[in-house]
């Protein structure tokens, strides 16, 4: 076992801060630290937090861990901002709100930026859990903006998502937009005290309303969904700067980490969880894979020219790249 | 694993206020050239203790600790948040740089203590971001 390792283990901070610095830059060897540290896991229950910026995600986060410490629990939050496209830089400023667990070491809060790989956050974010997992925490809370496929890919990895909605965001017709709001086992409307909290409450419960709700879990587990193993998701009206509704809030999220138990949903969630690392996984490596062939192989700009003179196509030259390794494939397979 | 899979790991810095100082222009245009240099940033906000931009120092595994100060209060404030790295075995390897308004008979004390440089008014941007990629810990990533 590796220091690193054994010391993450033992309690250090600094080797999970120095772990999690491993897994996002990708160095050498963090591979082998993540999976000696997945035997170490599945104790956490892991929450996802999104909603559009300025929402009071980082604000609610913060409160939701101080109630968490209050009731003897240790908490890792994991928050993803977006990195600049163009030079790599970023603010990652969720640091600012986590005014209530200042100085509280069992409170591990890191800041995560998007670095613009493709698949790469949603991999780096789900070994970074594993490791605030093995370190002990007991709840793990990632908190992200959600605006894309990427970010949605993140939180629904979570045993619970909440998604918190701003007062008097849009008319009816946007809570009907595909997207965000299925994903969700606990709504929030934060900054309840503003105007238009009421309707916006009011329209996401009827939302919830209309008919079969086919939200990610019955999709994703394929199941018919008998009435006994349904979830209604909780509205939740919270003020998370004044600390409103935060108790409702804490308490919705235990509902449904207590319905996953019950249902067996649970287990079925960390099936796909995983079904899903290692499909990434795959295709992540095997894209790696064919980069270096491909490079071995004089690189692209050949095969390009190629294709410009109309002497192949890009199937074919797909074709005749992927070939070795496809036979090699079937040669080696052992069933 | 190829290079252009992945940008090259990021330099990553704590931008942190610390103390009652509730100046915070300076800060924030670092930050932003910080950024626009290519790094990650982490801006503490106002008004924080030695022991969270400590906090924040360790759990984010920053590179760059800039601590910046204009109230004064730097010979009680910045012992402390080297103390404090020092305690969680975060001091060796990170560049602490202290940005402010800093007489120059502290200067030396400071540096003494283990503050890497220190930067006054009229302090470049290019300076700073120059000394940081020269200095920036290699930390066999």
């Amino acid at each position: 076992m590796s220091d690193l390792v054994s010391e993450l283990l033992a309690g250090k901070h600094r080797a999970l801060a120095r772990v999690i610095s491993k897994i996002e830059d990708r160095s050498p060897g963090y591979r082998e630290i993540v999976s000696e540290l997945h035997r170490h896991t599945g104790d956490a229950d892991v929450i996802g937090v999104t909603g559009s910026p300025g929402a009071g995600k980082s604000t609610l986060v913060d409160k939701v861990a101080a109630a968490y410490r209050d009731r003897g629990e240790t908490v890792g939050v994991i928050a993803i901002d977006p990195s600049s496209p163009f030079t790599g830089g970023a603010v990652l400023g969720d640091r600012i709100r986590m005014a209530s667990n200042a100085g509280d070491m069992d409170v591990f809060f890191r800041s995560m930026s998007a670095r613009g790989s493709l698949g790469g956050l949603s991999t780096a974010t789900t070994d970074a859990v594993t490791a605030l997992d093995a370190f002990g925490k007991d709840k793990v809370i990632i908190e992200t903006v959600g605006a894309g496929q990427n970010e949605i890919d993140i939180v629904r990895t979570a045993d619970t998502v909440a998604v918190l909605v701003p007062p008097d965001s849009g008319d009816d017709v946007q809570m009907l937009k595909a997207g965000i709001l299925e994903i969700a086992d606990v709504f929030a409307v934060n900054k309840a005290d503003l105007d238009g909290a009421d309707r916006t409450v009011q329209q996401l419960t009827e939302m919830l309303h209309y008919g079969n709700r086919r939200g990610t879990d019955r999709a994703a587990d394929g199941d018919g969904g008998d009435d006994a193993d349904r979830w209604e998701p909780p509205v939740i009206e919270t003020v998370a700067n004044g600390g409103e509704g935060v108790g409702a809030f804490v308490t919705a999220i235990d509902d449904h980490l207590a319905h996953l138990d019950e249902s067996g949903r649970r287990e079925t969630k960390q099936r796909s969880r995983y079904a899903a690392a290692i499909r990434t996984l795959l295709r992540e490596d095997a894209n790696e894979l064919l980069v270096d062939e491909l490079a071995a192989r004089g690189g692209v700009d050949q095969y390009v020219d190629d294709v410009l003179a109309r002497d192949a196509d890009p199937y074919t030259v797909t074709e005749e790249i992927l070939a070795p390794l496809r036979e090699c494939l079937a040669a080696r397979r052992e069933r | 694993m190829s290079a252009d899979q992945q940008t090259e790991a990021s330099v990553r810095c704590l931008v942190a206020k610390v103390g009652l100082d509730g100046h915070d222009r300076g800060a924030h245009v670092i930050s932003r050239a910080f950024r626009d240099a290519g790094f990650e940033v982490i801006y503490s906000g106002l008004h924080r203790a030695p022991e969270e931009v400590v906090q924040a120092a360790v759990q984010e595994d920053v590179d760059v600790l800039g601590i910046s100060i204009l109230s004064g209060a730097h010979k009680t404030l910045v012992p402390e948040i080297l103390d404090g790295l020092k305690e969680y075995d975060a001091f060796d390897d990170t560049l602490v740089l202290v940005g402010g308004i800093v007489p120059d008979d502290d200067e030396d004390e400071l540096r003494g203590l283990g503050v890497a440089e220190i930067f006054g008014p009229g302090a470049s941007m290019d300076e700073m971001i120059d000394y940081v990629r020269e200095h920036a810990p290699d930390r066999d990533r």
